[in-house]
């Protein structure tokens, strides 16, 4: 199928990049749903949030910032406990799938937040003096308002997972970046390297087009 | 229509106290503000920035919540509901803002139904009611376009639109006008105007530009660093202002009485006479023509008219003139009482007025 590579390798890249889809993709629908509830509670109880409360905002906010301060490969080897009690096992893609999604959730949860902030205050005082609830006040005016900051954040966090997701290859994740250090690297083939490089570049720029396309979409400023 | 007798107060602010505890000291932003707001009127706050307009203003709803004293709206106190019956309380109050505050993901209609899908109000009726509102706002050709599509002052009136959705009674402008043009400021106070008279709406703003007074209320309280210093009706503040920045105020549109530089040109009094210079304010269809004539001939004074203006705040009509009284001071100060007596409203300005 690929003219420069022998026949068995083709198939391996074809496994590699699912691998790296269900990675990339698995870990940020994890991080999505798990992020945005954070980053919600983060902002209301926020300073000069909708209900500011220190007790709350700050535990998760230092949580956050440790699992974002660690580096991702250390990260991967120190909650090996956590995940074999919930992927069952510790190696494989779908064990990788734990420190990705857990690193990917502490990421977008900043930015997440960052997108909220931005989102006028004015308008929230707005659907104060309507008699808004806070529930309303945040499915109605902080997520439609913030889309666009919140799409542009996921469309960062799958570029990154894209990259974090070749690490996965230490604990038998697979996928393309684990292809490419084993034969590209290792067993010095450089038309294996250079044919996952390439790959990782076409759909990182896929990813970055479709996130800058429906920010566009979204944005009515 | 305003201040009619015996009806209780839409609105009645009293003793609000609101301190703001920053880094420093605290600053009381509300010291002890008490005013009622009768059904109907329009009333105006006006005050420097930082007097606390929006402090207070936002007290009506409790956006803010007072440290002190009771809000009450309607014959309800606010102060006393929990925060279901605030929610429900604050429906029937529409709140007007300076930068419009719309949602920027949502078009004109989406706006202005807004507040009744908060209130879960069927989707059927949301719509009949945004195609009620979009004509009362001239807005029809507008219902499909987003806030950033829209000019200054049809963002405004997407606002005012969206604070009448839910048919309030009581409406709430926080500088609604400042942040557009004089023409369009026109345009959008008319549109308050006609909406108060057309609906059965009490409406309290602030501004800190007299001219939008004068334009649409009834009656004004002046603010400043916390506290009211003087209120009263639109008419009786802008002709005789008691506070020296209330007159400060009312000069910004009324304009000096005296043209700087006039005095310096009057002529010198004779020996034995003196000279003084007088404002008469007239309101109504008395003529100054006559009594200045008349008082002229009666005390034997020489009066020069230095300036004059007729002018009219709402329906009501009013003249401010400055008179260079030259004579003996008694027969001066006789004629000043004359025309008192005939209820012009006489001051001694002095001959350097600021
Ligand atoms: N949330 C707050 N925290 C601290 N200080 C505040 C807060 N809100 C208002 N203040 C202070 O209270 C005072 C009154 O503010 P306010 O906004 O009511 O003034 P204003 O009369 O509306 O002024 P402007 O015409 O500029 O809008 C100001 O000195 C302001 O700094
Ligand atoms: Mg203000």
């Amino acid at each position: 199928m690929i003219p420069w590579l022998p026949p068995a390798l083709t198939d391996l890249l074809i496994e590699a990049a699912w691998q790296t889809l269900l990675m990339t993709f698995g870990g940020a629908v994890i991080a999505i749903i798990a992020g945005l509830p954070l980053a919600l509670l983060l902002h209301t109880t926020g300073p000069g949030g909708l209900l500011p409360n220190g007790w709350i905002n700050r535990p998760i906010g230092l949580l956050v910032n440790a699992i974002r301060s660690t580096p991702f490969i250390i990260l991967m080897v120190a909650i090996v406990p956590f995940t074999r009690l919930v992927a069952g096992t510790s190696i494989g893609t779908t064990a990788a799938l734990v420190p990705l999604a857990l690193a990917a959730t502490a990421f977008i949860v900043r930015l997440f937040e960052n997108a909220l902030r931005e989102v006028d205050r004015g308008v929230i005082e707005a659907a104060r003096a309507m008699g808004a609830t806070r529930t309303q006040i945040m499915a109605r005016v902080l997520v439609p308002e913030a889309l666009p900051g919140l799409i542009a954040a996921i469309t960062v966090t799958l570029v990154g997972l894209v990259g974090y997701s070749a690490m996965a290859g230490a604990i038998g994740g697979g996928g393309l970046g684990d292809l490419g250090i084993r034969f590209g690297y290792q067993r010095f083939m450089p038309e294996v390297m250079a044919t996952v490089v390439a790959i990782l570049i076409l759909f990182v720029q896929g990813l970055q087009s479709l996130g800058d396309w429906l920010v566009r979409r979204f944005s009515r400023r | 229509m305003p201040d009619a007798p015996g009806q209780p107060p839409a609105i009645s602010l009293h003793a609000l106290v609101r301190e703001f505890r920053g880094r420093g000291t605290p600053m009381r932003a509300l010291d002890g503000v008490s005013l009622d707001v009768a059904p109907g009127e329009v009333f105006g706050i006006v005050g420097r920035s930082g007097a606390g307009k929006s402090t207070l203003l936002r007290c009506v709803n409790l956006l803010e919540r007072p440290d002190s004293g009771t809000v009450t709206v309607l014959g309800q106190e606010m102060t006393r509901l929990d925060e279901a019956a605030l929610r429900q309380a604050r429906r029937g109050i529409g709140m007007v803002f300076q930068h419009f505050n719309l949602l920027s993901a949502r078009t004109v209609a989406g706006n202005i139904a807004f507040p009744l899908e908060i209130a879960g109000v069927p989707r059927a009726e949301r719509e009949a009611r945004v195609a009620e509102l979009l004509p009362l706002v001239g807005l029809e050709a507008r219902r499909d376009y987003y806030p950033a599509q829209l000019s200054g002052g049809q963002k405004q009136r997407v606002g005012i639109a969206r604070a009448l959705a839910s048919r309030p009674r009581i409406l709430l402008c926080d500088e609604a006008t400042s942040a557009l043009d004089p023409e369009t400021t026109e345009e959008i106070l008319s549109l308050i105007r006609s909406i108060r008279d057309r609906l059965d709406l009490t409406v309290l703003l602030i501004t800190h530009e007299m001219a939008v007074v004068k334009a649409i209320c009834d009656r004004v309280a002046v603010m400043e660093a916390g506290m009211v210093i003087e209120q009263g009706r639109v008419f009786d503040v802008f002709t005789r202002p008691a506070h020296p920045t209330t007159r400060r105020f009312v000069s910004e549109v009324i304009g000096h009485v005296v043209p700087p530089g006039t005095v310096a040109r009057l002529p010198d009094p004779n020996p034995g006479e003196e000279r003084r210079l007088l404002q008469v304010l007239f309101a109504g269809p008395s003529s100054t023509r006559a009594v200045v004539s008349e008082a002229s001939r009666r005390f034997g004074l020489d009066l020069n008219i230095v300036s004059g203006r007729i002018d009219a705040i709402g329906s009501e009509p009013y003249g401010l003139m400055a008179l260079a009284a030259y004579g003996p001071p008694n027969a001066i100060e006789e004629a000043s009482a004359w025309m008192r007596s005939l209820g012009l409203d006489v001051s001694d300005i002095g001959e350097d007025p600021a």
